[in-house]
């Protein structure tokens, strides 16, 4: 990789593994000082000692992105511990077991936007105040390909993501003149532990990409390291796919 | 570097983002074979960054026997294609459907819809039998939204994201990825002349009319384009495929 972030500040949520744990790791050897969230105790504390081996500054915080008062307090200890927050990438975000509309439990779905779509908002907010403070700043949000295409029995992950790319649109463009750019990325499946999980069967999972194969978290990373540097100057309020064609289809 | 020991061809090399683009494709280490209608101003372009790594061919993409020469040329030239970048276009004429000549809807889409597709039909046998490689067309903003007076070019630019996703989903199978870049309004001789025949339309002020709508407020430079294609070009985006990929300040929110 030849992506630069000597010294940048870089937030990533839910980095304990999977596509946020990939960027973590992608910023780190880029030179960045990474704060990483997680709501795993046990997956934040390896990722800590795994980013620290590449000789990366590292933050590790047990955090939960639907909660405001523990995302405040986020905020509060990257400025106290770095001074100032350059690139957000909100990734934080939780699956549902695959089930028909008429049998999800109404818990579940609350479940869901609360992390997936709440938890992106609560960031946000708290990013971008932070960044109208030091005069501007970069975020990158975790949509889906599965925010612009369906996914049968998934209804309620595929209703966040369709909303993560509305709220990222838009708030884009209410910032775009004060040097804050914001954009989103929409991965294809990828075999994290969040798809694992929940799907029994890899290979069928493959056959919805053009490409007939998953991603890979690092395909995923190279996609929200480009939206995050200044590659991207022009770029605002767009949506990034690195899906092996799933949504031309 | 990004691209070392690539093989780039690239259509409307001479253009505003043409020529960024092939100066980024170099600086990454491809070597590039540009293509325009004329060879004036890629010439100067080989001239200057050296025929170790650059070389130029004449082609008017519209026509099939030209375009499979000047694929047939950078094979010989450079050995195969890795990266083919679809960038020929024109603007045609501005104005109203019911003030345009059909002539002008004819010229427009020659160039680029049967342009990219013949471009297409040549390149994509190369790069199978080489093993790979990656596609992108430059579509445009006026390929996701319309806008009044624009109608031919903007059907243009619709046209071949459709073109793109057939491509894309065929391609698949050969290890070829296929994707539009659409740049909004970038800072290029293009622009200069569509915003003349906005002039001409009576709209004066389209430069204007076009920072107020972009959230970025400004036109774009052609480097900013350049930088995703190489991006599509190199491998970091290895799972990107049939996708379109706005370059636009924003302007298609």
């Amino acid at each position: 990789m030849t992506f630069d972030f000597k010294n940048k500040v870089v937030l990533i949520t839910g980095a304990g593994a999977g596509l946020g744990y990939a960027c973590a790791l992608a910023f780190a050897n880029a030179g960045a000082k990474v704060t990483i969230t997680d709501i795993s105790k046990n997956a934040l504390d390896k990722a800590i000692v795994a980013l620290r081996d590449t000789g990366a500054e590292v933050l590790g915080l047990l955090n939960d992105a639907s909660d405001s008062a523990d995302v405040n307090i986020l905020l509060d200890a990257i400025i106290m511990r770095f001074g100032r927050l350059d690139i957000a990438v909100n990734n934080a975000g939780i699956g549902t077991p695959l089930q028909e509309f008429h049998e999800i439990g109404e818990a579940e779905f609350d479940r869901v936007i609360a992390v997936n779509l709440k938890g992106v908002w609560l960031c946000m907010q708290a990013e971008i105040r932070q960044m109208l403070k030091q005069g501007g700043g970069r975020i990158v949000n975790m949509a889906s390909a599965t925010s612009r295409n369906t996914y049968p029995n998934a209804s309620s992950y595929v209703t966040s993501k369709f909303a993560v790319a509305g709220l990222t649109r838009t708030v884009a463009v209410e910032y775009a003149e004060r040097d804050i750019r914001i954009n989103a990325i929409c991965p294809g499946n990828v075999a994290t532990p969040l798809v694992v999980s929940l799907v029994e069967d890899l290979s069928v999972l493959a056959t919805k990409h053009a490409m007939k194969r998953l991603g890979t978290p690092e395909e995923v990373a190279n996609g929200v390291m480009f939206l995050a540097s200044d590659l991207s100057s022009f770029s605002t309020g767009s949506l990034l796919e690195v899906d092996g064609g799933w949504n031309a289809t | 570097m990004k691209l070392n020991n690539k093989v780039v061809l690239i259509t409307g090399a001479g253009g505003g983002i043409g020529q960024a683009a092939v100066r980024k494709f170099v600086s990454e280490g491809a070597s590039v074979m540009l293509a325009d209608i004329g060879t004036d101003v890629t010439q100067l372009l080989v001239d200057e960054l050296g025929t170790e790594h650059c070389a130029c061919v004449a082609v008017d993409v519209s026509q099939a026997d030209q375009v499979e020469n000047m694929v047939s040329t950078c094979v010989e030239r450079f050995g195969g294609i890795d990266v083919f970048v679809a960038n020929a276009g024109v603007e045609g004429t501005i104005g109203e459907i019911i003030n345009t000549d059909v002539s002008n809807l004819d010229t427009v889409l020659a160039v680029n819809v049967r342009g990219v597709w013949l471009g297409l039909h040549y390149v994509i046998p190369v790069m199978r039998d080489g093993g790979g490689g990656s596609i992108m067309i430059t579509s445009s903003g006026a390929g996701v939204k319309g806008s009044p007076n624009t109608a031919c070019y903007s059907t243009s630019k619709h046209a071949v994201i459709g073109l793109m996703r057939c491509a894309a989903l065929e391609c698949a199978q050969y290890a070829i990825r296929v994707n539009t870049v659409n740049p909004g309004a970038v800072d290029t001789r293009m622009i200069a002349s569509i915003e003349k025949g906005f002039a001409d339309s009576g709209v004066d002020d389209f430069k204007g009319m076009v920072e107020a709508t972009t959230p970025l407020g400004r036109y774009g430079q052609p480097d900013e384009i350049a930088n995703m294609m190489v991006f599509l070009g190199s491998d970091d985006s290895s799972y990107c495929t049939g996708s379109v990929y706005m370059v636009d300040g924003g302007n298609a929110t």
